[in-house]
């Protein structure tokens, strides 16, 4: 088992490093001198030299590459051109509203599809079951922004029940820190909500058409063991893969929601520095949520040979 | 044909929406009843009526006609982009089955890396990157669509590789080129049709973000990301019209091509069959 994690970490290297070859090559391929990404509104020659050499952008670019790569791996992403502030700062700051979120919108999503999806297919066909599927469908197809302006509309200016955006950590007023976390978290669990329940359907109903199920049945065991014990245990297989995957839809998910909604984390920090042309910022951000997809799929898969025993541990590999 | 569609109802549903809105698009200069830059601002946040079935927005702009010429950005991105990341992920999923040995390590590990990032996170680097327009934002998407095309190819080819025809025709002296053009890709459409209506469908919700943000097609090209993020300071008045237009055209959209691959997948490929 270790052994497999590690041999896991050795292969996640290469794709590391291409990862941030990409990430690297990304801000160059912004058109023009890329000193102009620094410069701002100086266009003195003489200043603008200076600068180039300041970011060293005088050097060969394979040098420019190591020397941000091993500035990036001491934690040192470089300064925000908007605001001087240290990258690797802003970004650590907002870290705890963006994982309040992402966290709380996953597991509401999670709960969601699995209560509902079973329900769905132990009840196949049923009044329920055609309204979960046909929510699923809407869930995929609504783009997460527009979602978000509806559920405002509807909450905050309609009924007036709910705040139409802002934040309040949990920790500092929990009540209120609730009442402001609801529409954003229901707004980026809902594609993910959507995914996840379908899967869990589609395969639920797969095993329940297997003979062990039979199998279970007829040695008179109740139905509960049947469905908890035997269908659940090998239609989770696939729901993990899917709900791995949804840790990058929550990332690229909260970029949107978190600037409807003006939820001061990562994400509406990417948005604000896309906008304002801070590419350092954008750079970091983009590197981080590579990184941490990459990470959220190691732990699935590791989780998928624990909950699977035909997948040795051996030959795991992709 | 005709038959084959009769035993599959949801590729007819799905299709004829998807052509409608193709249609729509195509014809939208003789559909939409205003121009859809045309400024009146004595019609200013007109609710819907029968003059502007949509409403009107702050400039007076008929919203029903911006959406319908939104979706002519939107389709064509969807097309294009599908197009580019289809074209390279098939030509790079080819290569790297069948020739294999170091080309088909190097091939897939640069793909893995294109994996590693969440795809609209990458479609949104790549066009704040390269700049904000509407061409940038195809590159963008057909780009973080090419790792799909490629590990599919890719995955069939090397189950084909070793069937008795591949042998045959190399047995028989054909090259590698006319073996993969005439033996391999022959039998890799169907998944890759599959894949393609999905893409569009992906493709059109990510152009959608991606105007959304500020970064496909500029103002005053009607799309439906930019009409709707244009729309949210009027939301506080409850002038709710002005986002439901563009809100249905990608909802529409979107719905149809998800509907129209999933009906594919299950009548061309059974072994990818989902219960239910």
């Amino acid at each position: 088992m270790i052994g497999y994690v590690l041999r896991r970490l050795v292969l996640m290297i290469p794709v590391a490093f291409l990862v941030t070859i990409i990430v690297f090559a990304l801000i160059r391929l912004t058109p023009g001198d890329p000193v102009l990404v620094y410069a701002g509104e100086e266009k003195d020659p003489v200043a603008l030299d200076a600068l180039r050499h300041e970011y060293g952008l005088d050097q060969p670019m394979p040098v420019q590459y190591v020397s941000w790569l091993t500035h990036a791996m001491r934690g040192d992403l470089g300064r925000s051109l908007r605001t001087r502030q240290p990258v690797t700062e802003a970004i650590v700051e907002r870290i705890p509203a963006t994982l309040t979120l992402g966290v709380t919108a996953l597991a509401l999503s999670i709960t969601v599809a699995l209560a509902v999806g079973t329900l769905s297919a132990l009840k196949r066909n049923s009044p329920l079951d055609l309204l979960a599927t046909g929510l699923t469908i809407a869930g995929v197809s609504l783009p997460n922004f527009f979602l978000g302006l509806v559920l405002i509309l509807l909450f905050a200016l309609v009924v007036r029940a709910l705040p139409p955006g802002g934040y309040v950590a949990l920790a500092s007023d929990p009540l209120d820190g609730l009442r402001h976390l609801v529409l954003p978290a229901v707004t980026l669990a809902t594609a993910s909500t959507a995914v996840t329940l379908r899967q869990v359907r589609s395969s639920l109903l797969d095993v329940f058409a297997q003979d062990y199920m039979r199998t279970a049945r007829a040695k008179g065991l109740r139905e509960r063991t049947v469905v908890t014990r035997h269908a659940m245990k090998n239609a989770l297989i696939p729901v993990v893969t899917i709900i791995g995957l949804q840790v990058g839809a929550v990332l690229e998910g909260a970029i949107i929601t978190e600037s409807i909604f003006s939820w001061p984390g990562v994400g509406r920090l990417a948005v604000d520095s896309i906008a304002g042309r801070d590419y350092p910022v954008v750079q970091a951000i983009v590197l981080l949520s590579a990184l941490s997809f990459m990470l959220s799929t190691l732990v699935v898969d590791v989780l998928y040979t624990r909950l699977d025993p035909r997948i040795s541990f051996g030959d795991g590999g992709r | 044909m005709r038959s084959w569609l009769r035993r599959h109802p949801r590729i007819v549903i799905g299709g004829s929406l998807a052509l409608l809105l193709i249609l729509a698009a195509i014809f939208a200069p003789a559909i939409a009843p205003y121009e859809p830059t045309a400024v009146d601002v004595s019609q200013s946040l007109e609710p819907p009526s029968g003059a502007h079935w949509l409403g009107t927005d702050d400039l007076g702009r008929d919203v029903f006609s911006r959406t319908l010429y939104g979706s002519r950005i939107s389709l064509s991105v969807g097309l294009i982009a599908v197009g580019i990341g289809l074209g390279i992920g098939v030509a790079i999923g080819l290569v790297a089955g069948y020739v294999g040995g170091l080309a088909d390590l190097l091939l897939m590990r640069a793909i893995d890396a294109l994996l590693a990032f969440p795809a609209l996170v990458l479609a949104i680097s790549i066009t704040a990157a390269l700049g904000p327009q509407i061409q940038n934002a195809m590159i963008a998407i057909g780009v973080v669509a090419i790792p799909l095309y490629s590990r599919l190819t890719r995955g069939q080819v090397l189950a084909l590789r070793e069937r008795e025809f591949v042998t045959a025709a190399r047995a028989v002296g054909a090259r590698s080129t006319r073996i993969v053009a005439r033996h391999i890709l022959p039998n890799i459409t169907n998944p890759l049709i599959v894949q393609a209506t999905l893409s569009i469908a992906f493709a059109i919700l990510a152009e959608a973000t991606l105007s959304f943000l500020g970064l496909g097609a500029q103002p005053p090209t009607p799309t439906w990301g930019a009409d709707i993020n244009y729309s949210r300071s009027y939301l506080i008045n409850a002038k709710w019209w002005m986002s439901v237009g563009p809100g249905l055209g990608i909802f529409l959209a979107v719905f149809s091509f998800n509907f129209l691959g999933d009906a594919l997948r299950d009548a061309l490929d059974p072994r990818l069959r989902r219960s239910g």
